[in-house]
C-alpha cells in the first residue's frame, strides 16, 4: 500500500525524523476556514497524490500571504494531474498539505528498500538529491551509496557513520543525520514497509536536517499484523479494486475493452499479453484465485462487466484443484444471474475439462468457446471488434 | 534421476489437519506420493486422513524418518515452520502457503543460510508457489497430477497455472517432464531460476528446461548470465507480463515493475542473447521444445516464426 505524503510524514513524527510544521490538510469539501495558518509565512502548498514529479506539474506552490495559500489550495483541489509517473493518466487532487516553507541549502538523497538479490533491506543514498533516482543510477551510477542492512539489527553504527562520511555531511548535522539514519531503518523494518524514501532530504537555510518529502510504500502482506494500517484507505486502488479485494478476487483495472478472468496471477498476465498478441487490449487483470465457487466467478462477471469499456469477456480457466466442471456450473449460474450483454467466449483445460464444456455447451447460454489460449484470445479480439 | 524429489521421498504435511492441508495431502497421496505424517501443534497422537499426527516436525522425523515437508501453514505462522523443519533436519522444504510478510522471509533466508553455513544441505522450495513434482515419483505440492508425465523436459516457474500451461503442451506433444519446480512468486524465495538450472544441468533425466518468467526484480537477468556461461542443455522461455503497467503489483507480490528495473523487454533481451529460445507466445512453447526434441524443426526460431504469423494474421 503507497501512503501519502503527510501520512509518511505523520510516521516520521513519531519516529523523530524531523519534517516541517504541518499546517493541514485540506479535502475537497472541506469550507473555507477549514485551513488556519499561524506564523508569518510564507507556505508550501502541495497536492497529495501518489506520484514523484509533482513540482514540474504544478502541485507544489508557495504562498507568502495567507490569502494566496487560500487561493492556491482551492486552485488545487480537483485539479487533474499528469506525470512523468502516471503513465499518461491524470490522477484528481483530492487533498492538499499546507505546510511551512523552508530555505534550502543542500539536497540529498536517501531510502530504505528491499534489495530483492540479496534478501535484505539496503539503504540507497546519494549527496545529490531532488532529482529522479533512476536517472542519477542510469547516468552516474558511482554517485549513488548502497549499504546492507542486517533485518533484524537493524543500521549499525558504524554503518550510519561510513554514511554520512561518504555523503559529506557536515560536522554541524552529523549526529542528527546518523539519528535519522537508523530511525528510517527502523521505520523500514517496524512498519515493515518496501519503500521508505526522502527525496529530498534536505539541510535548510537555517543549518538544520529536514525530510522535506515522505514517500512509504507497505507490504500488503503483513497488514495482519498493522491493524490500523490496514484500517486505512488505499489510496491507490479504485472503488472496483477495492471491492473485489473485500472478496479475495485480485482485479486491476486497465484501458483495453476485453474483460479478462482468469485463475492464477501469471496466467492472468500471460493472458492480457496474449490478448495483445492477438491485436486487442484487455480491460482488466483478474485472477479468481486457486478455489474460486459459483459466488466467486458470479462475483467476478459483476465487476468485470462494471467497467463501461467492456466489449467481450474473456474466461480463461487452467483447472487444476479447480475443476473445470465446478467452473462451467458457475459460469451458466452466474450468466443467469448477471445479465451479460456483451459476448462471451471461454477457454477451458485441465481437470475435468470435457464435461466442463459439455455443460456450457448444454446451457443455451451464448458463448463461444475455445479450444486454446491462442484461440480464444483471437476469437476476444474479433468480438469486441464487431 | 530426477532433481529434489524421487521415489525415496518421506513427506511431512505441516498443517495437514487444516483444509488445504488435508485436500492436498489426500491428492498427494492418490497420486502416489510417500506422506508419512503431519504436524499440527496441540493435534500430537492423534490420526487424520490415515496418517499420524505430530506436536512438532522434531517428534514427526523422529517418528517417520521424514526428509522433505510440505507447508500449508497460513501466513502468520508460515515462516516460523519453515524454520522449525530446517531445525528438525528436513533436506527439502516446500512451502505453497501464499502472502507471508517479505520480511519474514528475509529473516528465514537469514537464518538458512547460517544453517547451511554450519554444514547442513537445507533446500527450500516457494513461498506461494505450486509445489515440486516429479513425475510418477512424487508429488509435493498442488499441481494437479495427471496433466504430467514422465519424460526428459525439467520445468521451472515463479507462476502456478502458468507452469501448468507449459506442462500441459509438452504432455500434448507426447514429450514429459522430469521434475517441475515452482520456485513461486514472491520477492524474497528459496530455491531461485540459477539455483533451478544449476541442478537440472546436473540431472541426467533431464534433457531440455522450460524456464518460464514474469516482470519484476532480475531472477530472469541472473538466469541468462547462468545460462550463457553454465548451460550446456537447451532451455526455452516464456516471461509473464508485457503489458502490464508499471508500478503495479500484477497479483504475485514480486511481480513489479519499479523504476527501469524488472522489465520485460529487459528479461526477453537478456534471455535471448544467452542463447535460450524465447516464445512470445505462450501457445507455442510446447511445440518449440517438440520442434527441438525430436529433431523435427531442427534450430531455433522456427515455432517463434509460426507465432509472429499468427499473430499477423489475427491483426488482418
Amino acid at each position: 500500500m503507497k501512503l501519502l505524503e503527510y501520512e509518511g510524514k505523520e510516521i516520521f513524527g513519531r519516529y523523530g525524523i524531523p519534517v516541517l510544521r504541518r499546517h493541514g490538510i485540506i479535502r475537497i469539501g472541506d469550507g473555507p476556514d477549514a485551513l488556519k495558518l499561524d506564523g508569518a509565512g510564507p507556505w508550501i502548498v502541495k497536492a497529495q497524490v501518489l506520484a514523484g514529479g509533482r513540482g514540474k506539474a504544478g502541485g507544489v506552490k508557495v504562498a507568502k500571504t495567507a490569502a494566496e495559500a487560500r487561493e492556491l489550495t482551492n486552485k488545487m483541489l480537483g485539479m487533474k494531474m499528469v506525470t512523468h509517473q502516471t503513465q499518461g493518466k491524470a490522477l484528481t487532487v483530492e487533498e492538499v498539505l499546507v505546510e511551512d516553507a523552508c530555505a534550502i541549502a543542500r539536497e540529498l538523497y536517501i531510502s530504505v528498500v528491499l534489495d530483492r538479490k540479496a534478501a535484505c533491506p539496503a539503504i540507497i543514498a546519494s549527496a545529490e538529491g531532488g532529482v529522479s533516482i533512476e536517472e542519477l543510477a542510469q547516468s552516474h551510477p558511482e554517485k549513488i551509496l548502497k549499504v546492507a542492512v542486517d533485518p533484524e539489527a537493524g543500521l549499525l553504527d558504524y554503518q550510519a557513520r561510513q554514511l554520512a562520511f561518504d555523503l559529506k555531511i557536515p560536522q554541524k548535522n552529523f549526529c542528527e543525520f546518523t539519528q535519522l539514519a537508523r530511525q528510517l531503518v527502523k521505520v523500514f523494518l517496524e512498519l515493515d514497509a518496501s519503500l521508505v524514501e526522502i527525496n529530498p532530504l534536505i539541510i535548510s537555510g537555517e543549518g538544520k536536517l529536514i525530510a522535506l518529502d515522505a514517500k512509504i510504500v507497505t507490504d500488503d502482506n503483513a497488514l495482519f499484523r498493522h491493524k490500523d494500517q490496514a484500517a486505512k484507505p488505499d489510496h491507490e486502488a479504485s472503488e472496483i479494486e477495492r471491492e473485489a479485494r473485500a472478496i479475495g478476487i485480485n482485479y486491476i483495472g486497465l484501458d483495453g475493452d476485453i474483460g479478462c478472468m482468469v485463475n492464477g496471477a501469471g496466467l492472468a498476465m500471460a493472458t492480457l499479453d496474449t490478448v495483445k498478441m492477438a491485436g486487442g487490449d484487455a480491460a482488466n487483470f483478474l485472477d479468481v484465485g486457486g478455489g474460486a465457487n459459483v459466488e466467486q466467478v458470479t462475483r467476478a462477471f459483476q465487476i468485470i462487466l462494471k467497467d463501461p469499456k467492456v466489449k467481450a469477456v474473456l474466461v480463461n480457466i487452467f483447472g487444476g484443484i479447480m475443476k473445470c466442471d465446478n467452473i462451467a456450473a458457475g459460469i451458466v449460474e452466474a450468466s443467469r444471474k448477471v445479465k451479460i450483454h456483451v459476448p462471451l467466449i471461454v477457454r477451458l483445460e485441465g481437470t475435468r475439462v470435457k464435461e466442463g464444456r459439455e455443460i456450457l455447451a448444454k446451457s443455451g447460454i451464448k458463448i463461444e468457446q475455445a479450444d486454446s489460449l491462442w484461440e480464444a484470445a483471437q476469437k476476444a479480439v474479433a468480438a469486441a471488434k464487431r | 534421476m530426477s532433481i529434489l524429489l524421487n521415489k525415496k521421498t518421506k513427506l511431512l504435511v505441516h498443517g495437514l489437519t487444516g483444509s488445504q492441508g488435508s485436500f492436498h495431502a489426500q491428492q498427494c497421496l492418490e497420486y502416489g506420493s510417500a506422506v508419512v505424517g503431519g504436524v499440527t501443534p496441540g493435534k500430537g497422537g492423534t490420526e487424520h486422513l490415515g496418517l499420524p499426527v505430530f506436536n512438532t516436525a522434531k517428534d514427526a522425523v523422529k517418528a517417520t524418518g521424514a526428509n522433505a515437508s510440505l507447508i500449508f501453514v497460513p501466513p502468520p505462522y508460515a515462516a516460523d515452520s519453515i524454520l522449525e523443519a530446517a531445525d528438525a533436519g528436513v533436506a527439502v522444504i516446500i512451502c505453497i502457503t501464499e502472502g507471508i510478510p517479505v520480511l519474514d522471509m528475509v529473516r528465514v533466508k537469514k537464518r538458512l543460510a547460517a544453517i547451511n553455513a554450519c554444514g547442513r544441505q537445507v533446500t527450500l522450495v516457494g513461498p506461494n508457489c505450486p509445489g515440486v513434482i516429479t513425475p510418477g515419483e512424487c508429488k509435493a505440492g498442488i499441481m494437479p497430477g495427471y496433466i504430467h508425465k514422465k519424460g526428459g523436459v525439467g520445468v521451472v516457474s515463479r507462476s502456478g497455472t502458468l507452469t501448468y500451461e507449459a506442462v500441459w503442451q509438452v504432455t500434448c506433444q507426447g514429450l514429459g517432464q522430469s521434475t517441475v519446480v515452482g520456485i513461486g512468486g514472491d520477492p524474497v524465495q528459496g530455491l531461485n531460476f540459477v539455483d533451478t538450472l544449476r541442478l537440472f544441468q546436473a540431472d541426467p533425466a533431464t534433457a531440455a528446461v522450460i524456464m518460464i518468467g514474469e516482470i519484476g526484480g532480475s531472477a530472469e537477468e541472473d538466469a541468462a548470465r547462468y545460462i550463457k556461461k553454465e548451460m550446456t542443455k537447451p532451455v526455452f522461455c516464456f516471461v509473464a507480463g508485457k503489458t502490464a503497467p508499471p508500478g503495479r503489483r500484477m497479483g504475485h507480490a514480486g511481480a513489479i515493475v519499479e523504476g527501469n528495473a524488472g522489465t520485460h523487454a529487459s528479461k526477453v533481451e537478456a534471455l535471448r542473447k544467452a542463447g535460450a529460445e524465447v516464445v512470445d507466445n505462450l501457445s507455442e512453447i510446447g511445440a518449440a521444445v517438440a520442434a527441438r526434441l525430436k529433431g523435427k524443426g531442427g534450430k531455433k526460431g522456427k515455432a517463434k516464426a509460426g507465432a509472429k504469423s499468427k499473430a499477423k494474421a489475427a491483426r488482418k
